[in-house]
């Protein structure tokens, strides 16, 4: 098992054939990912990669049967396209285009509140299901199969840590890059719940940054829920400084409650083993799952 | 992005938010002119001389004065514009203000008592959607409202469907206190606040304080507002009003490069791709005994340009002693990013003279390593993040 993607996901690449879309379209083909097309609008009815170019979204799901979508479109249109993906029926939709203007996503997210969709970022790297599907950015052969399922804000700190598990000798169920800013369509809690309810993970890995409060909040649930599957967290931030963004457009400390102190805390009270040191994530990982 | 308190007072008149009126001065020659026409547009006695910086508190620190006649507007406006103000927000050397703004007298005697009140427009990050934040506790600090009074602070979450509703700009006038002209009054100014914040494409709006006058007009007296950066190619009026001189020096020449960049206190520079990761090399570095001087994202390409770059903003930093190179190499590989450093530092002649932790992970490592370390070149490398942790600890001690 797994979540979000696997082999038998039908993906489609929104924004297939401008330079981002194309390059880690071919990627995922390359990985084995079953791509099975693209949108551009203006351009469809021809071929791209071995694939067709459809102009709209709605086409894809009814030509080619789409249920997932990896979203390239510039930052401009990209709330755009999530709206068009949810109103198409897709039912994944990943979005990786990073600054997009928060009022959009104020308008995307309500818009797609209760269709039957799930956003993954904007601004993430995407998820790889090993051996399955690749639907992000990230380089395929850091995530080897196994049992760790993994929740991260963070592009290559997510690789990191997967790349630390694997030296441990296990692998990845499937890692779910939630993306970095203030707005995102599946929160922590989300990921860690998927994470938690699928029975070939027997552990997650939670990885957060300062900034909002989604990580308290996946920690509040992961207590009440009961689990006994170990969660290992680690917040990066402890040494950015209060009132500037790092990077990340959500990654701000805005009071006492969300700076990488006040979140560690928080999660050691609910349970979650919290490692301070960020190279220590994997030894972490190998302990708790003795 | 954030704005000088007459900028967002533009902004917000802009969309026919009433402000307590006022114009830009250099010099206190100036001032006086200002002084003048002010008191002929709108017939004000006093004026209040405000210190323009992007930083609060600025009362605290001595950059709000009220002026009684001329003279005074010419002393103070001299005294203020060329000033280091310190404040509770500023660091221990302060912001140099370099104009004021001359502003009218709104606090006059009338027919009934002035009142402060508070209000922001900000993001609900847990909704996802805006929200309006108000207290009766105006003119305050409003941290310490929330840690003594939290009761007398009041949210109202807006549908971004809809927009603010009518019968929420009543209720946020109810909320206040407020009755009569003032009660109107307070409806058409959240309702016009509200449509600046949403049409400006802004992320941030505190108004403290809201002001009731005498004669039951309701204004900002102050305008704190900050500008979405991601929405400013399509508000190049805004993004026009940027003022340099209020930024760090080194961040303002980085982004010009196109690099991410935080100055902070400490002695180990650091260089890494992504901001996540950036953030946790920046922890390792506190725990293995440096201080972060900064938080630099070189991003997904780091090929020897922009390696050079980079060290060249790292190294404007006179505090920085050691200077880690963080690279997880996906689809960039690593040994291309060994041989950007090295080549990167050839470029640079000696213009290095700390000592340099190369750990790059991830595409073709070892090779990368190897590149390093036949380099010839006084780097040290790591593959492990542990490992450049303890090599940033030995270059350290």
């Amino acid at each position: 098992m797994s979540v979000l993607v696997n082999k038998d996901s039908k993906i489609i690449v929104q924004g297939f054939t401008g330079s981002e879309g194309t390059f880690h379209a071919e990627q995922m083909i390359e990985y084995g990912t079953n791509v099975v097309g693209g949108v551009t609008p203006g351009k469809g009815g021809q071929e791209h990669l071995g694939r067709p170019v459809f102009n709209t979204v709605e086409e894809a799901v009814e030509k080619v049967g789409a249920d997932t979508t990896i979203i390239f479109v510039p930052p401009a249109f990209a709330a755009d396209a999530i709206m068009e993906a949810a109103s198409a029926g897709i039912k994944v939709i990943i979005t990786i285009t990073e600054g997009i203007p928060v009022a959009d996503m104020v308008k995307a997210s309500n818009y797609i509140k209760h269709m039957d969709c799930r956003l993954v970022g904007p601004n993430c790297p995407g998820v790889i299901t090993p051996g399955e599907a690749k639907v992000g950015i990230m380089p395929g052969f850091v995530f080897k199969k196994g049992n760790v399922g993994i929740v991260s804000k963070s592009g290559t700190l997510t690789y990191e840590a997967a790349d630390q598990v694997v030296r441990q000798g296990l692998g990845i169920t499937t890692a779910i890059g939630i993306g970095g800013d203030p707005i995102i369509g599946t929160t922590t809690k989300e990921a860690v719940e998927l994470l938690i309810n699928d029975p070939e993970t027997e552990c997650v890995v939670m990885i957060g940054e300062i900034g909002g409060q989604l990580e308290a909040d996946a920690a509040k649930w992961y207590k009440e829920s009961g689990s006994k599957k170990p969660v290992v967290g680690f917040i990066a931030g402890e040494t950015a400084p209060a009132g500037r963004t790092m990077g990340h457009a959500g990654a701000i400390v805005g009071g006492s409650d969300d700076t990488a102190q006040a979140k560690k805390k928080i999660m050691r009270e609910h349970g979650i083993h919290v490692v301070d040191s960020p190279a220590e994530i994997g030894l972490k990982v190998k302990e708790v799952m003795g | 992005m954030n704005l000088h308190e007459y900028q967002g007072k533009e902004i917000l008149a802009s969309f026919g938010v009433r402000i307590q009126r006022g114009i830009v001065a250099h010099n206190s020659k100036e001032a006086v002119e200002a002084a003048k026409q002010l008191t002929a547009e709108t017939g004000t006695g006093w004026h209040v001389i405000k210190a323009q910086v992007h930083a609060g508190g600025r009362g605290k620190g001595g950059g709000v004065k009220l002026a009684k006649n001329l003279k005074e507007v010419e002393e103070i406006a001299g005294n203020i514009i060329g000033m280091n103000l310190i404040t509770p927000q500023t660091s221990a050397a302060g912001k140099k203000v370099h104009q004021v703004l001359v502003a009218e007298d709104v606090y006059y005697p009338g027919d009934s008592e002035t009142n402060e009140f508070y209000m922001s427009v900000l993001l609900n990050r847990g909704t996802g959607r805006n929200m309006i934040m108000y207290s009766t506790e105006g003119g305050m600090d409003i941290e310490e409202v929330a840690e003594s009074t939290p009761h007398l602070i009041f949210t109202e979450e807006i549908d971004p469907a809809t927009g603010l509703l009518p019968f929420q700009a009543r209720k946020i006038a109810f909320n206040l206190g407020l009755s009569g002209t003032a009660f109107k009054e307070m409806t058409k100014f959240v309702s016009a606040l509200y449509k600046a914040y949403v049409e400006s494409d802004s992320s941030m709006f505190e108004i403290n304080p809201v002001l009731k006058t005498s004669d039951d007009k309701i204004m900002a007296v102050d305008a704190k507002v900050s500008i979405d950066d991601n929405a400013l190619f399509r508000r190049k009026q805004y993004a026009e009003m940027r003022d340099l001189r209020e930024e760090n020096p080194i961040e303002v020449e980085a982004r010009a490069v196109g690099l991410n960049y935080v100055d902070l206190d400490g002695n180990v520079g650091c260089m890494v791709n992504g901001a996540g990761l950036a953030m946790a090399t920046m922890d390792l570095i506190k725990m293995a005994g440096g201080e972060p001087a900064n938080f630099l994202d070189v991003g997904g390409t780091a090929d020897a340009k922009r390696v050079e770059e980079a060290f060249r903003i790292i190294l404007k930093d006179e505090g920085v002693k050691a200077i880690l190179i963080n690279i997880f190499g996906g689809i960039v590989r690593c040994d291309r990013v060994a041989q950007g450093v090295v080549d990167a530092y050839k470029n640079m002649g000696d213009a290095i003279k700390v000592p340099i932790i190369v750990r790059l992970q991830g595409t073709n490592a070892e090779l990368a390593k190897e590149i390093i370390d036949n380099s010839g070149l006084a780097v040290h490398s790591a593959v492990q993040f542990q490992e450049a942790a303890d090599k940033v600890k030995e270059v350290l001690s």
